[in-house]
Parts: C-alpha cells; structure tokens; sequence
C-alpha cells in the first residue's frame, strides 16, 4: 500500500532496503548459528549514516524523525531480527541523552553516536527488576563530585560491544519512585565491567550481557536529566522507542510472509502447487492483511510522535503489542505454510519464529503494554466524566 | 591529492547482444548500471582520499543518460562528476575513446587517474592504458593492493596469472584495478542526497580543445570484422633446473615443436 512517503524517506527505505538484501541476507544463517556480533554490518549501517537518521543535524545526524527510524527498522527486520535489535537497542540507548541531555552531553556523544563510532546501550533491568522498574537495586552515591554506582544490570542489549551506556540506579531509596536518577557510563570506566553473554533462543547476533559496577566512579556531570528524574526518563525513552520495536514486528513479518508465499507457490501437493488451495489462501490472506495493519498502525503512531504530540504512552504501547503479537502469529504460520520445510534450518523462517518472540518480551511484555493502555484509558474515561 | 576515475555506463549483463550487421552492441531495452570494475575504481579514490587528502572527480564519456552513473558514483561520496557529452564523440572506439578522455583529464589536471580493469560491454581493457600513453604518463593495470600511499609516490601489488607484482610510482600515475582491491561501498543517506542536487559539470568537444579528426567514428582507427572471445592457452611449460638441464630441455621442446 502506498503510505504517501517523502521522496527522502523513499530513499532511506530503499538504501536501507539495499544493506538488508546485500549485506545481511547473505549471512543472517551463519550469524544465528555463531551468534557472532554483527560489527561488519554496523560499520556498513555508519558508513551509510543510518546511525544519525534521528539525530538532529546540529549533532551531525540527519534530523530525521521516529517515522524514518521505523522505515529503516522495518527493513532491516525483513532480513535479520538480530541485527536490527542491535541497531534498534542502540537509538533506545541514545533516548536518554536525546531528551534528556545537556547541551554539552549530547555535544559530546550524539555526534559519535551520529557517525555510528560509538554504539549505545540501554540498562534498566535487573534481575529483581523486569516489569517492575521499581525493584531496582542498583545505587548511585554522591561523594564530592563523583557518584559511585554499585549494582548488576542484566540481559543489556549491546551490552560489552557499546562504548556508552546509559543507565537507571536509585539515588535516594527513601524517595520511592521518585529517587531513581539516569547516568551515564563510558565503557573502560573503572569498576565498570560485563558479566556472562547470554545464550538466547533467537536474535541470536545480537548481544546481551550483564552490566556489572563495583564502585564504579563517575564525574557527577554524568547525570541525565535531575536527580529523582530516573523513571520518568526512562518511561519516555520507552514511549519513543516502542514504535520502533513494532516496525521491527512488522518487518520480520513480512519477511517471513514473503517466503510463506514464494514457497506456497512453488510446492507442489496433490497435483497442485499448495497457493491454490483455499485453506492456505486464507492464511496467507490473514497475514497479509494483518501485516498491512500492523504497518498502518506504526507509521501513524511514528507520525504521531514526531508531531511533537506530549502523551503518547498509549499509541505508542499500542503499535508495539499489535505490530509484535501480529509478527509472532505470522512467522508461526509462515512455518505453517511451509510445512516440514518452514522447519528446517534450509530455510530462514524458522529463525524468524524464533526471533519474532523477542518482540513480545523486551521493552515491557506484551501483558506490560496492555497495562499501560489499560490505565490509559481509565485516565481518559474519568477525565471525560 | 587531485583523483580523478573514469566510469562507463554498461548495461546491466554480461550477455551483450551484438547486432551481426553492424557488429555493434544493441544497448535499447537494457538497464544501465556503473561499469562494475569501475565501481571498485570509485572505492579505490574515496580510500586514497581518506588516506591521503584530496579530492575525488568522475568522469565519463557518453549520451546525457550517462548522468545517471555520475550521480550514482556521488551517492557514494565523490565530490564532483563531469559528463562529457558531444555528438561528436558518437562512435569511438578504444583509441577515440582514450583521447577524448585524456584530453578531458589533461583540461581537468590529476595526480591519480583511476579507470576500471575493462568495461563488461566492450572488453577490450585497452582504454586505460590508452588514456596514461596520450597523457605520456606511467600506468600500472590490474592493482589489487594499494599497500602505500605517499605525498609522492605510491605504492601497489599488480594482480599476475603467477603472483603479483610490487610496483612504485610518483604522480601523476594511471591505475586500472581488478574486482580483488576492496568492496566498494553502497551509498549513503549524505551522499544520495547530494546526489540529486549535485550540478553535473558537463563539457564537449571545444570545451576540452580536442581536434576534431581525432573524434567519435571519424577519428576511430578500428574497423570490427568480427567478435569472439579468444581462446585461453593453457599450455605453457615451467622449465626447472639447472641452466644446463634448463637448456637441454627447451631445446627438445623446440624440436618437438618443429622450430628447430
Ligand atoms: C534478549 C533480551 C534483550 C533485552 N534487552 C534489554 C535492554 O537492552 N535493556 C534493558 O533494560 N532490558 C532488556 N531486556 C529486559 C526486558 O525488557 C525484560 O525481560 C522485560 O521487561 C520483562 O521482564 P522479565 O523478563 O523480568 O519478566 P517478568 O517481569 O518476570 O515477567 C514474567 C511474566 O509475568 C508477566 N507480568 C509481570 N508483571 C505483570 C503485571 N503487572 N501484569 C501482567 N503481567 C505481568 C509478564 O508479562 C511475563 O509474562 C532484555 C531482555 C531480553 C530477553
Ligand atoms: C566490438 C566493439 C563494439 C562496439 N560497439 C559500440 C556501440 O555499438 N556503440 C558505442 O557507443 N560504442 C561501441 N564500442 C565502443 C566501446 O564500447 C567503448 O566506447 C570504448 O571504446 C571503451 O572500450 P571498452 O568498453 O573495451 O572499455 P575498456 O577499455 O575495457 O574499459 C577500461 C576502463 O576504461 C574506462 N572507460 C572506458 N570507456 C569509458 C567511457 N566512455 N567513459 C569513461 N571511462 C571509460 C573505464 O574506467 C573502464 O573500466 C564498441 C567497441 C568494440 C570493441
């Protein structure tokens, strides 16, 4: 369907479009079986300025918004999940400092961050703090003009292959919520160090790994935003990313929908190839139609959000739990469609299936996205009363 | 560092369809792309730019179509594309072809000229070289390293059916390079951008001061009877020894051969 892009964002999606089909779909097998980060990717991705696509030009990116990020998210999904959770996992790391930063923070990271020199990861959970923020335990001491962190984050996308991270520790616990601050930390910081790489289901390129600080010291100037301010950060960088996450939902879909039907046309059973029969019409139908919803859904939301509109936790939970259920329904069926062969490692779907189930978990599951909708709309309701 | 890479559009396979009446190629109905060779040309001048400073220049002989390889090699990050574009230059062969472009380089100046191994269309890999014997400068082909680059002198590997060679030149200097030398890059968001804004420099047959007789079908001295690939020949013998059993060896051969 045509979404009426700019002559601009046409060509972010077809550049984008180009990498996915010449530089990642070649090895997209090998990644997932190695599990090998996918550094000759990402220098492909910076050499093309996709790093700096929602950097605003005065920090050397192109100042384009959350509807060219998704673009480009979408595209690279349609051909590995892993690598697009890499890039994806490093604008979510760069959020904090994008909305929340200084004039001299991003003056002394977006730039880098632009160019794609330095890659960036986002540290919130632990492991008593997955959906509920507020368990967590890592801390933040002010001593003279350093704070020092002591905690484990875990499963930290980028996480030993980024050079900046930005992070949520408790600052003051007798604040409750509102005693969790946002920092800054630069890998090679002391005290600063990575635990276990985890081995994971699927996005099997892309790393995640444990932050681990033992009073790691850092210049009180790190801190992102106020004191207290630490949720609130991190619950607007998750409002912008989320959108993001669903453009990656969309794209693995339709990555896998396009070899659903590719081999649906070639394989034949009973005479016929298996197209023709109405059983696997209607699937195909459903995913289709399911994918160009979810798709609708995203753009309208990126739209949204780079409207300057102020609230959009709801619309942007929304893209992310439809655009993510819809791309885990449709890789299953891909798998479907092609029977015994969806199954099989010759084929890429199956890495799809796996993959796809990471959109329901990170960035708040699924069932954390209808909640947010759900007070959302208790919000609104009263407020019309 | 003034670099300078010749690019020619082909078109887009290596199947080229030859009319037997003219035997010339039919190029209507076939999309055109950058002479793949030359795309490694246009990523050997944006290295030896990051490496060494400068600045980067396409070139290319042909139709106002043509425009559409220049800015392609600009979406790549080169700074500026020239198109050299006259009717009379319709019809060159390799000889026509080399002149005009050396006339070009020769109005333009250059320090490295970088052109492609061969064109997929014509073939015939003698357009570099012809450019670096108008120009009457040194020419190395088929680089598959650059493993220096100085303020005056560089440093190369020449791609041989045994080997290579090591080979130092100073400037200015022809290269012609092989697909081995590097993977040229895709283009960038900057870079595509600019692409279409970019003005492209174009310039005929007055504007380069070329005689005219030297031009197009009038100043090309080939007449093509007839196209085939040549044969390969694979025989060849290594004579090892010493120079005494080296000798005796070739001899005999000679003999066998009936030359002796
Ligand atoms: C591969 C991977 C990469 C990740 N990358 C990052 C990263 O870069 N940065 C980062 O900070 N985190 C990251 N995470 C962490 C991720 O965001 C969390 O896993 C996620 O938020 C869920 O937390 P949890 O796993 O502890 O699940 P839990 O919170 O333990 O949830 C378990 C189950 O209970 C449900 N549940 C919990 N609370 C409620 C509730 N109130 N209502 C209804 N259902 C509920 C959940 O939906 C889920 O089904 C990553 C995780 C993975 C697996
Ligand atoms: C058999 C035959 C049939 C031909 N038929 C036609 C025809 O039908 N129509 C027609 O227009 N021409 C025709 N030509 C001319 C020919 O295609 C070229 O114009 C020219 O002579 C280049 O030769 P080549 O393709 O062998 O290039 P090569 O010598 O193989 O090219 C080497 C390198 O020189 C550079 N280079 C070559 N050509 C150009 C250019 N134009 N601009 C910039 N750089 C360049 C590139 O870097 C290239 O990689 C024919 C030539 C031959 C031999």
């Amino acid at each position: 369907m045509d979404y009426f892009l700019s002559e601009e964002q046409v060509m972010i999606r077809d550049l984008a479009r180009q990498i996915a089909e010449e530089k990642i779909v070649p090895v997209r097998a090998e990644l997932d079986e190695t599990g090998e980060f996918p550094w000759d990717i990402m220098k492909v991705l910076a050499q093309s300025d996709l790093f700096g696509l929602f950097i605003p030009e005065e920090y050397g990116g192109l100042g384009k918004g959350c509807l060219e990020l998704s673009i480009a998210v979408e595209e690279l999904s349609r051909a590995c999940l892993g690598v697009s959770t890499t890039f994806a996992a490093n604008a979510l790391g760069t959020y904090p400092l994008l909305l929340f930063g200084t004039d001299e923070q991003k003056k002394k990271y977006l730039p880098d961050i632009a160019a794609g020199k330095r890659l960036v990861a986002f540290g919130l959970t632990e492991a008593n703090a997955g959906s509920d923020a507020g368990g967590t335990q890592t801390t933040a001491r002010l001593e003279g003009n350093e704070y020092i962190i002591n905690g484990t984050k875990q499963w930290i996308t980028n996480g030993g292959e980024a050079e900046v991270y930005t992070i949520i520790a408790i600052t003051d616990r007798s604040k409750g919520p509102r005693g969790a601050s946002a920092f800054v930390v630069e890998k090679g910081t002391p005290g600063f160090t990575f635990g276990k790489k985890e081995n994971k289901m699927g996005i099997r390129a892309s790393a995640t790994t444990e932050l681990i600080f033992d009073n790691c010291r850092i210049p009180r100037d790190n801190i992102i935003g106020k004191e207290g301010m630490g949720f609130v950060v991190a619950m607007k960088t998750l409002d912008s990313s989320r959108t993001g996450v669903g453009a990656q939902g969309v794209g693995v879909a339709q990555g896998a929908f396009e070899e659903a039907v590719k081999f649906a046309k070639q394989r034949v059973q009973f005479g016929h190839p298996v197209i023709t029969f109405q059983a696997v019409q209607h699937m195909l139908a459903d995913m289709a139609t399911s994918i160009e919803a979810s798709r609708a859904l995203v753009y309208a939301v990126a739209r949204f959000i780079d409207s300057g509109a102020k609230d959009v936790s709801k619309e942007s939970a929304m893209s992310k739990l439809f655009a993510t259920d819809v791309a885990m329904k449709v890789t299953t069926d891909a798998v479907q469609v092609m029977g015994g062969s969806g199954y099989m490692k010759e084929y890429p779907v199956e890495k799809m299936m796996r993959d796809a189930k990471i959109l329901q978990i990170y960035e708040g599951t699924n069932q954390i996205q209808r909640n947010v909708i759900g007070q959302a709309l208790i919000k609104e309701f009263t407020k019309k009363k | 560092m003034k670099i300078i890479v010749c690019i020619k559009q082909v078109p887009d396979t290596a199947e080229v369809r030859i009319n037997p009446e003219t035997n010339t190629l039919i190029r209507d109905g076939v999309p055109s792309i950058i002479n793949p060779y030359d795309m490694h040309a246009i990523e050997a001048g944006l290295h030896i730019k990051e490496k060494a400073g400068g600045n980067v220049t396409v070139i290319t002989m042909g139709p106002p179509q043509a425009e559409t390889a220049l800015r392609e090699a600009i979406s790549m990050g080169v700074d500026s594309a020239v198109l050299l574009t006259d009717r009379a230059f319709a019809g060159s062969d390799t000889w026509a072809t080399a002149y005009t472009l050396a006339k070009a380089i020769e109005y333009l100046g250059a320090d490295i000229i970088l052109c492609g191994k061969q064109a997929i269309d014509g073939d015939t890999a003698q357009v570099g070289p012809e450019i670096a014997e108008f120009l009457d400068i040194p020419h190395i082909s088929y680089i598959r390293k650059i493993d220096e680059i100085k303020d005056n002198k560089i440093v190369v590997q020449r791609l041989m059916d045994d080997g290579y060679d090591v080979i130092e030149s100073s400037f200015p200097v022809l290269l012609t390079v092989v697909k081995e030398l590097n993977v040229p890059r895709l283009p960038s968001i900057k870079g595509k951008m600019a692409a279409k804004k970019a003005v492209i420099q174009k310039m005929n047959a007055a504007d380069i001061k070329a005689d005219e007789n030297c031009l197009g079908l009038k100043g090309s001295p080939t007449q093509v009877r007839n196209i085939f690939a040549p044969e390969v020949k694979k025989d060849r013998i290594m004579l090892e020894g010493t120079t005494e059993e080296k000798v005796t060896a070739l001899v005999n051969e000679l003999m066998r051969l009936k030359c002796l």
